[in-house]
């Protein structure tokens, strides 16, 4: 999709009435276009083509790039190093914020820096615990919950001042955003959880993996019950799983995760478990594509990332509008071999 | 301790009740609590506050009591010091993703909510962040300074 007003590939879309951000994502979603996200693992590393490299595979095919905050609380390069990398080329990045290991200077600090490097979307999450990666030694910060970072970081854009009260000279622009997990205990806190995000400033929800239809059915009708429903923009995780084994595995060692015990059983009874698991991805996001409230999904493919593009192109989810990535919008070169023959 | 809280947990209506009960004993006397000055009762009042909620709910001292909208389960005793709900993590069993032999506090919140009249809805107020000022101070103190509107 390209805009009418959009002066140059990639670069900050003019804010229109009732938007907050100067970003893709946001015009995407008020369009009413189905959104695809997809989740960029950072690298170990302080080469920046590793990010590019790493963005490029899903180049077509997502509206916006998720950069992880020592995810599973391991480290690995900033999400804000590799949003401002991503900006550089035009990307769109949603940038993650977790409260694991910044008080709430740094994280104001952060907002402001992220916005002014041309991030348009934060994700403000809680984060993981220390103890659940590589690093158990650290000492954990939660001087904010994932619902008062919203709030400061929605103070910031709307109020232009910081928690303290002290004025801003200039609001950073960003579409904010939250988690919530619709497979996880207790349920009935599911969808009160998400009204406190609206609430607070939420105006986009990227899920955790949902595998049980049901499960997310019930919870988009007690959102619905809350009458929340059309108050924020729903991207559902979705992922791709490799193998029965990887299935067992995520769903005993990651807490929250909840995959049924159907699909663990058919991709046991597959001949090709690999392309099994993408199919029955596709399905999912065939399935939640067609749910009220949906508007549309967050891919991660954790070590197979090659795969989005392939999963997301058989889903059809995109009805031919191609995303912007670098190089798009360019006139196709033409390279005529007929001249360079000699009779 | 651990039992304790629990226990306190399952008896969020009648702790509820209680509180509610100290709460306007301590307004009664707040003419009384003016003669000898907030200053002076604040050292005595976080003793107090730190033995009894200390053994009761596993109190962590923040000075800001949420304890009658989180179904009297001390919300600082999450890992992750949650003040909003539960995160994304729990375990199949209602334990807690960081600590699994842990009751999730939030769980327990949920539980000793429905024990307490209002205590659901209270649930749904959005918590602002925490103010590390007041860790180690006297929350009886200020709560009552709050209902009088002596402080804001």
């Amino acid at each position: 999709m390209k805009f009418h007003d959009e002066p140059a590939p990639g670069a900050p879309l003019p804010i229109l009435p009732g938007h907050v951000s100067p970003g893709r994502l946001e015009r995407v979603l008020r369009a009413g276009s189905f959104a695809v996200t997809a989740e960029l693992a950072p690298p170990d590393s302080a080469d920046p083509d590793e990010v590019y490299a790493r963005a490029r595979i899903f180049d077509g095919y997502v509206d916006a790039i998720n950069a992880t905050d020592g995810s599973g609380a391991n480290c690995h390069m900033s999400s804000m190093g590799v949003c401002a990398l991503l900006t550089r080329a035009g990307y769109a990045p949603i940038m993650q914020v977790s409260c694991r290991d910044r008080n709430r200077i740094g994280i104001q600090g952060d907002i402001l820096g992220a916005a002014a490097m041309g991030v348009c979307n934060v994700l403000c999450l809680t984060g993981d615990g220390v103890q659940a990666g590589d690093h158990p030694q650290a000492k954990p910060v939660f001087d904010l919950d994932s619902i008062s970072l919203l709030r400061i970081a929605r103070s910031l854009r709307d109020e232009q001042r910081f928690q303290s009260g002290r004025k801003l000279t200039t609001a950073p622009r960003v579409f904010l955003g939250a988690a919530e997990n619709p497979s996880a205990l207790p349920h009935e806190w599911r969808a009160l959880r998400l009204l406190k995000k609206i609430e607070a400033g939420a105006q986009f929800i990227q899920t955790q993996y949902c595998y049980d239809m049901p499960l997310l059915r019930a919870f988009l009708r007690s959102v619905e019950d809350l009458g929340a429903l059309d108050k924020v923009f729903l991207l559902i995780g979705v992922g791709p799983l490799r193998s029965a084994k990887a299935a067992d595995w995520m769903r005993t060692n990651v807490p929250g995760i909840h995959i049924p015990d159907a699909l663990v059983e058919r991709l046991r009874g597959a001949k090709d478990p690999v392309r099994e698991g993408r199919d029955i991805c596709i399905e999912i996001i065939q399935e939640v594509r067609a749910m009220n409230g949906v508007h549309g999904v967050h891919v991660m493919a954790y070590r197979q990332e090659e795969s989005v593009a392939e999963i997301i192109d058989r889903s059809g989810v995109l009805a031919g509008r191609v995303p912007w990535y670098p190089g798009r919008d360019r006139e196709p070169q033409r390279i005529d071999i007929e001249d360079k023959v000699t009779p | 301790m651990y039992r304790v809280r629990l226990w306190s947990v399952r008896h969020a209506r009648g702790l509820n009740r209680l509180y509610r009960a100290l709460e306007d004993l301590l307004v009664r006397l707040r003419p009384l609590m003016r003669l000898v000055g907030d200053k002076r009762l604040e050292r005595p009042f976080a003793a107090l506050e730190r033995g009894t909620k200390g053994f009761l709910f596993d109190c962590k001292m923040c000075g800001q009591c949420v304890l009658s909208s989180t179904g009297m389960s001390c919300p600082m005793n999450c890992p992750k010091q949650l003040r909003n709900g539960p995160c994304g993590g729990v375990r199949a069993d209602g334990n807690c993703e960081v600590l699994p032999d842990m009751k999730c506090v939030w769980v327990a919140a949920w539980e000793g909510g429905q024990r307490i009249p209002g205590g659901v809805e209270s649930m749904r107020t959005v918590q602002f962040a925490v103010d590390r000022r007041l860790e180690g101070r006297s929350s009886w103190l200020r709560a009552l300074r709050q209902r009088l509107g002596e402080e804001p």
